[in-house]
């Protein structure tokens, strides 16, 4: 049953709309509206704030503002993980961002809170800020650890020595700029309170993070806040955290005691909710002719909130990826007076890839040796920098069988060599490395005399398939057909997870509820064949306590081969086709899998070719902020494109074998597309996104 | 088809309207500002169109209206009244799912599932409009009569629906299984 | 969203007389209108909703021409049979617009009146002269990458986003207008205004009047196409396009039509590419000829200085493209 291409057992309902998801819920009554109303300032101080207006308008029941909301607690930074921290809103008078809220506005209808939020007038002594994140790189400062706590810098061998003392060197900077995860549904929440108890229908992707988050800001009881979160509209990590909408909600519902629910608008999402990091990395490859590396570097400035520290993990897997005697990689930050930067899916390996698998590909062509050929050369026998040996590191076979499969021999070896009418074609391919991380959960499995096997935990489904693979893991643990396993999951009431984040979500919880499972079945032998009701738990372990992590270099990869079109008049850059060839340990279902590597491909595809959200470095506000200007890939964007994944099983990782591979897809895809348009074209553009005014300076005029 | 009737009330009502969605007459007082959108999830409590950016630039929120596709959030209610609303729920139940929503179940052909209820009106619409011969922006010549639905076709007429999971394969698949005739 | 009153008309005099009243405005597909009344852009007290008038036919005029109802649907007009093939230009750039479901929401006339996509017009708190006259231009210093490089002002640097207008202005169409004074007909290069020191008056279009339809003359001779250059393959308003009509015999070109769509504050008619193109061979060192006159006085403002580039071989490709076809023909 693991790993078999099972339909997802959600699917019918939410195909037929009837998935409720965090503002669609009606169990509660009829919830009143609310409507954020944010600065306009990007930094300063609100010196008046008059809701008289905004309160007089037909339907409001409330007018939150920092006069007179109630005192919450303000995040402790000593806390690790970032979700987790109190995240008070309406906290003061002081502005730290564009957009952030100075207002809520409750009202009866959706359509007069709305209104009435324009009608709060508000006066500002605005402040200098620092926006412009190119300015200000030289004020950058080393972090103490780097996101998922990993080191800021680290260093092997000599690397200047070796970098300078190398027969052929790229020495490169890439830009990569402001990104947002965009998922189709906004950030929303309802809370209902009963008593002291808050139960709070949420969008999110950690429910026991969340909850701590809320009980610790509002000050109450962790035990009395109650958070639903059945169905989620995509994540891909801008929902590990709540938002203010929750807080909001769930602070306004207590003053009018009445359901209230707050959805963001598109255009605030790209305010109310962190961006991955803009950075500006510089790599340096030094290689002997042979295409050896004799030193890595990878340098990576970002920016980050200054109160609120974010460090992607930029350059971690280069630390991994190739072998070479010398190496360097540091991290560094420059405070913006922008909002806090938050997990974009594959933080760090995502615009870190893109920079570290482009120079690879103009290493290749300083060399004139084949880009698979060059990593295959510089395949490292254990972890470079970790040094111990891989647990089950099959990158090369990736990149053959990848090559295979696309083609790859057909390739056009020069670049700007192969017109297919008035486009011309290019061939670009990269490597792919993620991390696999292991969390903490717990999960029940319990058996009712109708023989139904009910599986319960705090774990989340924002898409990725965790009803349908907890259901197969089920069923083969417990040797029941499908039909007599039910999943319920988000909930924060269950036992408690890690849940869905850093694509450790499916395996945390499949290994927690294979010996949940295990555990019922020996009590089930026990019971002497009486049918009862009977109940298990199983748990899982984080990744510190497991020896295994210590001993092993527990990675996944692949490799991506794409080819494109780049108009020779135009310089519009179209995708033609693209290949992933992954390894992830075992999959826990072929259908799932492939469609989260798609989807993380097309995000790399995106992030070479559409995605850049662009501040206004006068005011700090991100200007293309919707869909319509914002741009993200649409159907007509990816015509032919796949996932294959090796069979594998990685017995140190788990019990299951099984490994995360829900950011994997967008490891390296965006560089194997930027390498391409170098192909077609000769043109290397190093800062992302690679759009057609960056390119078009370096086509020839048609002469026919 | 069997009508039957509902009255909603909004509290900040203004104007009466008829409505009739999924076959059912409603009869609803609103606040003539409420989109058709926002009268299907907030007032009749149909949540299956779904609000991704209500200003037309992500398709979640599609309907068919007339048998035509539309973003419900940039039109308001008040000007449906007498025109025939078939929303998601109208399509299939999930006992009972319409053979494009199979299609989507066997394929794939979604993973979070907020843009698929509109993925699925827009493809029904989508597939009517191909039958009327329709061209699109990727139809080599509009002058030529009739529409094949090639892959090149479905995806171009499909790109007013944004899918962020990028399940895009999937639902060019499961929209070709439709016209290809493949019965599940 | 404001609070407002709304009534539906019943006929196009009754409309006119409807929207007679002050913060009234006409409503038809909404597309454009409710995007920017959601963001308080737009601010009317009272809606006159035009949708269902009986002015979606399109109709054969005598002189070989066409008439098509301001409130057909966008995607009706693409799909008629008529206009595929004897304005295939103007079915080619509805199709490049927006997507299948807005298509069939949008009228005709809404298109033409569609308002800037500038980030700083949908932005209320940012200065714009469009939006707010006299509180200045956050573009001309900021973000402009999608701005106008021909006939801007340092009022206004804003674009018109529509592709069907540019194919309409190559056609040389007219509008039909009714007032309460009766009706008109304008070209539809004179229907445009340039944004001088009055951006927030964009057609001549004057108060209480609608747009009832668009007359199209007899297809111009020769060949016809819409190249639409954009960052995404679909779903994203032009860069820059191109609405081309080129006639030759013996390879000389004997008449041609250009516009630009864009690159201004109106679809963009080019009559110095025209006068260039016509009587000379259809070569590529013409076409760059003609090509160098229409950006002749473009002025780029930072970020859309490529606009000029690109502008000027997307014309020469489509023009190339158009000739390679008739002499096919042959």
């Amino acid at each position: 049953m693991i790993g078999q291409a099972l339909n997802r057992v959600d699917g019918p309902l939410k195909v037929g709309g009837r998935a409720a998801y965090a503002y669609e819920h009606w169990e509660a009554g009829q919830p009143l509206y609310g409507f954020i109303a944010g600065a306009t300032i990007g930094k300063g101080r609100i010196t008046k704030i008059d809701i008289a207006r905004a309160e007089r308008s037909p339907g409001v029941r409330l007018v939150l503002t920092h006069r007179n909301a109630p005192e919450q607690n303000a995040p402790d930074f000593s806390i690790t993980s970032q979700y987790s921290r109190a995240f008070p809103v309406l906290n003061g008078p002081e502005i730290h961002y564009y957009g952030e809220p100075v207002a809520l506005v409750v009202a009866e209808t959706f359509e007069q809170a709305r209104a009435a939020a324009r009608l709060v007038d508000v006066e500002y002594a605005a402040e200098a800020g620092h926006y412009d994140f190119a300015a200000r790189q030289n004020n950058a400062y080393a972090p103490k650890k780097v996101n998922a706590g990993l080191p800021t810098d680290s260093a092997v061998g000599d690397f200047d020595a070796g970098f300078a003392g190398a027969a052929v060197k790229v020495d490169q900077r890439y830009s990569t700029p402001y990104y947002f995860s965009q998922a189709m549904e906004p950030h929303a929440a309802m809370a209902v309170w009963n008593g002291d108890d808050l139960t709070i229908y949420v969008t999110d992707q950690i429910l026991a993070e969340g909850r701590t988050c809320v009980a610790s800001t509002l000050r109450i009881d962790l035990q009395r806040v109650h958070l639903i979160s059945p169905y989620i509209g995509g994540g891909f990590g801008s929902k590990l955290g709540l938002h203010h909408e929750a807080i909001l909600a769930a602070l306004a519902a207590r003053e009018v005691k009445q359901p209230v629910k707050v959805a963001m608008t598109r255009q605030q999402i790209f305010h109310l909710v962190g961006p991955r990091p803009t950075t500006s990395q510089r790599v340096r490859l030094g290689a002997g002719k042979d295409g050896r590396l004799v030193a890595i570097g990878h340098d990576v400035t970002m920016y980050t909130n200054p109160e609120w520290e974010y460090a992607e993990q930029t350059a971690a897997t280069t630390r991994s990826l190739y072998a070479a005697p010398n190496r360097l990689t540091r991290h560094r930050l420059t405070p913006l007076d922008r909002q806090r930067g938050e997990d974009v899916r594959a933080p760090g390996e995502a615009p870190g890839l893109l920079a570290v698998e482009s120079a690879m590909d103009e290493l290749a062509y300083a060399l004139g040796i084949d880009p698979v050929e060059l990593r295959i050369r510089n395949e490292p026998a254990r972890d470079p920098e970790r040094d111990v040996p891989f647990s089950d590191r099959r990158l090369v076979e990736c990149l053959r069988e990848g090559a295979r499969r696309f083609g790859w021999e057909e390739r056009p070896v020069s670049p700007a060599s192969r017109r297919d009418g008035r486009w011309l074609v290019g061939y670009g391919m990269a490597a792919a490395i993620r991390m696999h991380f292991q969390g903490t959960a717990k999960v029940r499995v319990r058996i009712g005399r109708d023989g139904i096997a009910v599986v319960q935990s705090d774990m989340t489904d924002l898409g990725t398939g965790t009803y349908t693979i907890l259901t197969q893991v089920a069923a083969d643990a417990l040797g029941l057909p499908i039909e007599r396993v039910r999943i319920e999951i988000g909930k924060s009431d269950f036992p408690e997870s890690s849940g869905s984040g850093g694509s450790w979500g499916a395996a945390n919880s499949s290994i927690a509820l294979h010996r949940a499972c295990k555990a019922l079945r020996e009590k089930i032998e026990h019971s002497a064949g009486e049918p009862g009701d009977l109940e298990a738990e199983g748990e899982v372990a984080g990744m510190w306590k497991e020896p295994a992590y210590q001993a092993y270099s527990i990675h996944t990869y692949g490799a991506h081969f794409a080819e494109v079109g780049v108009d020779a008049d135009t310089a519009e850059i179209r995708l033609r086709r693209m290949l992933g060839v992954f390894a992830v340990g075992r999959a826990l279902n072929a259908k799932t899998t492939r469609s989260q590597l798609i989807g993380g491909m097309t995000w790399g595809v995106s992030a070479a070719l559409h995605e850049e959200a662009v501040v206004d470095t006068r005011t700090g506000a991100f200007v293309n902020r919707d869909l319509a200007e914002y741009l993200v890939p649409v159907n007509a964007d990816i015509p032919d494109l796949d996932a294959i994944v090796l069979d594998g099983f990685d017995d140190k990782a788990n019990v299951l074998g099984a490994k995360g591979l829900g950011e994997l897809g967008i490891c390296g895809a965006g560089a194997a597309v930027a390498n391409a348009v170098f192909n077609a074209t000769g043109v290397r553009v190093r800062d992302f996104p690679i759009t057609l005014d960056k390119v078009l300076p370096g086509l020839p005029l048609a002469e026919a | 088809m069997a009508v039957s009737s509902n009255d909603v009330k909004m509290k900040s009502a203004g104007i009466g309207i008829a409505l009739t969605v999924n076959g059912r007459a409603h009869r609803l007082e609103l606040d003539p500002r409420t989109s058709l959108l926002d009268a299907l999830r907030e007032l009749l409590h149909l949540t299956g169109a779904k609000k991704g950016c209500d200003h037309g630039q992500c398709g979640a929120c599609t309907v068919l209206v007339n048998g035509r596709r539309i973003n419900s959030c940039l039109t308001l209610a008040v000007m449906h009244e007498d025109d025939d609303i078939v929303t998601i729920e109208g399509l299939g139940k999930p006992e009972a799912l319409h053979p494009l929503q199979a299609a989507f179940v066997e394929r794939d052909a979604f993973q979070c599932g907020y843009c698929t209820p509109g993925q699925i009106c827009s493809a029904i619409g989508m597939l009517a409009e191909a039958r009327a011969g329709w061209p699109s922006h990727a139809t080599v010549d509009v002058a030529a009569e009739g529409t094949t639905l090639t892959g090149a076709e479905i995806r171009e007429r499909m790109s007013g629906n944004i899918c962020r999971c990028a399940a895009y394969p999937n639902i060019v698949a499961a929209i070709r299984d439709i016209v290809e005739g493949v019965h599940r | 969203m404001r609070p407002f009153t709304y009534e539906r008309a019943t006929d196009p005099r009754a409309a006119v007389a409807a929207v007679s009243r002050t913060g009234a405005k006409f409503i038809s597909g909404g597309t454009n209108l409710l995007d920017l009344m959601k963001l308080d852009i737009e601010q009317p007290s009272h809606l006159v909703d035009i949708s269902r008038l009986p002015l979606k036919n399109i109709e054969e005029l005598p002189e070989g021409g066409i008439r098509i109802g301001a409130q057909a649907a966008n995607s009706d007009v693409a799909a008629d049979r008529r206009v595929r093939t004897r304005y295939p230009v103007l079915s080619e750039a509805l199709v490049a617009g927006a997507s299948g479901q807005l298509r069939n929401m949008a009228s005709i006339g809404g298109n033409l009146l569609q308002r800037t996509r500038c980030p700083y017009f949908y932005d209320t708190a940012a200065a714009c002269n469009k939006r707010v006259p006299g509180s200045g231009c956050a573009a001309l210093d900021g973000f402009n990458r999608v701005h106008a490089i021909l006939g801007a002002s340092d009022a206004c640097i804003a674009v018109h986003p529509s592709d069907m207008a540019v194919a309409m202005t190559a056609l040389e169409a007219e509008i039909e207008l009714l007032g309460d004074q009766g009706a008109r007909r304008v070209a539809i290069d004179d229907f445009y205004r340039l944004p001088g020191d009055t951006p927030h008056i964009e057609t001549v279009l004057q108060p209480g009047e609608m747009i009832t339809g668009v007359i199209l003359p007899a297809p111009p001779p020769g060949r016809q196409g819409y190249r639409k250059v954009r960052d995404r393959a679909s779903y994203a308003f032009a860069l820059v396009s191109v609405a081309a009509v080129v006639a030759a015999e013996r390879g000389t070109i004997t008449a041609a039509r250009v516009a630009f769509g864009g690159v201004a504050h109106k679809p963009w008619r080019s009559v110095e590419a025209e006068r260039i193109l016509t009587g000379q061979p259809a070569t590529m060192a013409n076409f760059r000829a003609a090509a160098e006159a229409a950006m002749a006085q473009a002025v780029g403002r930072g970020h859309n200085d490529f606009k000029i580039e690109l502008a000027k071989r997307t014309l020469c490709r489509s023009l190339a493209q158009l000739a390679g076809e008739l002499r096919r023909q042959l």
